[in-house]
């Protein structure tokens, strides 16, 4: 359904990543900080032109409509005066062109997907009147409401509150029943559980000129680090990586 | 008679100038509050003040150098903050400082007549011509048709621009032109409130408007509404007292936003009690 194939960069950052997403994955994908998980997720949202290669979706060169996009949290400030239903709604621009104007069925369609986060009753609030869970969920909404293919998130559980984390988790794991899931983490242990398979993203060296990176395939093709989790309790084998 | 008619102009004149100075200073203003872009715009302010100075000197409309001094300080600071990584903060305090300094420099150089820098600096009612009071209501149709039509973009690449780039490939000339346009507003309402006074015409307003509402459009409405009053009140009291109007508008709009903070804090409190 979904391949990619980009190396990019004056220092290259990424070099022959080659890998495919397919309906219903749901791929962890941890490396070190500075290993090239953010540019990898630059390169798939077209925020960074890969130098060489191509993101390819359902054969053709992506677009922004069927990718969902979960930040992380400092991209907003949350004492912006906008209400959870535009932050939501947000989420539908890409559709959009620059003169936008909601209709009343984008209304209904960030009215269910409220009612699915279980923001009801904060559809007017502001982004400070919520909880750290609430304002994730917020930005969860504006990710799905353009019912996406492929969700990506970045670093979700950097702020996810703990008391709200297995209800965000589980709610990931109702929308990967309709979409693929790429989420990106240097936090091995709490996303091992909920994943299904693991990308990893590293670069060699911290000064090296011209830095390179390892990313293998999922499980089949062996990747460095490697973590298979399946069922309810999962086994997790974590090899030495360099 | 001649008074008569003196007062009728100048009755208009006032009365025109506080709607679109409110216009415009509540819709830009909005956008500076909710972006946290009170010292830029400050820094904007003052930076004009050299295009004033080079306006006199070589015998151009003072305002028109202020224009141009204004944008290009907009956009200076956030080509010097991003591309020649000088931290965003000290770009604006050294641009603020240059203008003035150009400013002065160059008023000193003219010769012959010296204009009166009080009037640029607090804002002087007796010297807004019409063409002003006209460019501020071009102004005013420029900004609402342009927040107008381009309302949830605006909003929401102020929001969280590294959300809207990924949906978005003209993130950057709307920040430019927004900043463009804000750094106008500013320069055409120095002749109401003066380089010192005007930024506070831009935030004083949706601090007071904020204290009802958190929703961005109703934020605008309400800013214009309190502006208004505040100009048109100050305007109104500079002309019986006979004290400057800039800073007799700043400072009724000051007195507003206290009262009403107070009222806000009194109904909060009945609201718990019962």
């Amino acid at each position: 359904m979904y391949s990619l194939s980009a190396s990019y960069g004056a220092s290259i950052v990424l070099q022959d990543v080659n890998f495919k997403v397919n309906e219903n994955d749901f791929i962890g994908v941890i490396g070190p900080n500075g290993g090239g998980k953010t540019t990898l997720l630059k390169v798939i949202l077209g925020l960074l032109k890969p130098a060489k290669g191509k993101i390819v979706f359902n054969n053709d060169l992506l677009n922004g409509n069927s990718i969902g996009y979960l930040p992380q949290m400092s991209t907003g400030d949350i004492n912006y005066p906008v209400t959870v239903t535009d932050i939501i709604l947000s989420g539908l621009m890409m559709r959009k062109g620059v003169i936008s104007m909601m209709s009343s069925s984008d209304k209904v369609k960030a009215r269910k997907v409220i009612d699915e986060l279980g923001l009801s009753g904060m559809a007017q609030s502001t982004l400070n009147e919520l909880s750290g869970g609430q304002i994730q969920r917020v930005f969860l909404g504006r990710a799905i409401i353009g019912n996406p293919k492929l969700l990506l998130l970045d670093e979700p559980g950097n702020f996810v509150d703990t008391t709200f984390e297995n209800d965000f988790y589980e709610k990931l794991r109702d929308l990967n029943k309709r979409m693929a899931i790429l989420m990106v983490s240097h936090d091995v242990g709490t996303i091992s559980s909920h994943i299904k398979s693991f990308a990893c993203v590293n670069r060699s060296l911290h000064y090296h000129p011209s830095p390179e990176i390892t990313n293998e395939d999922l499980l089949a093709y062996g990747c460095p680090i490697q973590l298979v989790t399946h069922g309810e309790v999962p086994h997790t084998v974590l090899k030495y990586h360099k | 008679m001649e008074t008569n008619i003196f007062q009728y102009e100048f009755i208009i004149k006032g009365l025109l100038g506080a709607i679109f100075a409110s216009i415009t200073a509540g819709l830009a203003g909005t956008y500076v509050v909710s972006k946290r872009m009170v010292f830029l715009s400050g820094g904007i302010t003052h930076a004009s003040f050299g295009g004033i100075g080079i306006g006199y000197f070589i015998g151009i409309n003072p305002v028109v150098g202020a224009a141009v001094f204004g944008i290009l300080s907009a956009l200076g600071v956030e080509y010097l903050s991003v591309k020649q990584k000088i931290r965003e903060d000290s770009a604006i305090g050294i641009l603020w400082a240059f203008g003035m300094a150009i400013g002065i420099i160059f008023i000193y150089l003219t010769p012959g007549y010296t204009p009166n820098l009080m009037s640029y600096l607090f804002g002087s009612i007796l010297t807004v011509t019409q063409a002003d009071i006209m460019a501020l209501g071009v102004m005013s149709v420029i900004l609402i048709l342009y927040f107008g039509i381009f309302y949830r973009t605006i909003l929401y690449i102020s929001f969280d621009e590294v959300f809207a780039r990924t949906y978005s490939s003209y993130v950057d000339i709307f920040k430019y032109i927004t900043t463009s346009l804000i750094a106008l507003t500013i320069v055409l309402n120095i002749r109401m409130a003066g380089v010192v006074l005007v930024i506070s015409l831009l935030t004083i307003p949706p601090n007071i408007a904020m204290l009802f509402t958190k929703v961005y459009f109703k934020i605008v409405l309400w800013s214009v509404l309190a502006g208004f009053v505040g100009t048109a009140t100050g305007y109104a009291i500079s002309y019986f007292a006979g004290i400057p109007v800039g800073a007799t508008i700043i400072f009724t709009l000051v007195i507003i936003w206290v009262i009403a903070k107070g009222i806000v804090h009194l109904a909060t409190k009945i609201s718990v009690l019962t």
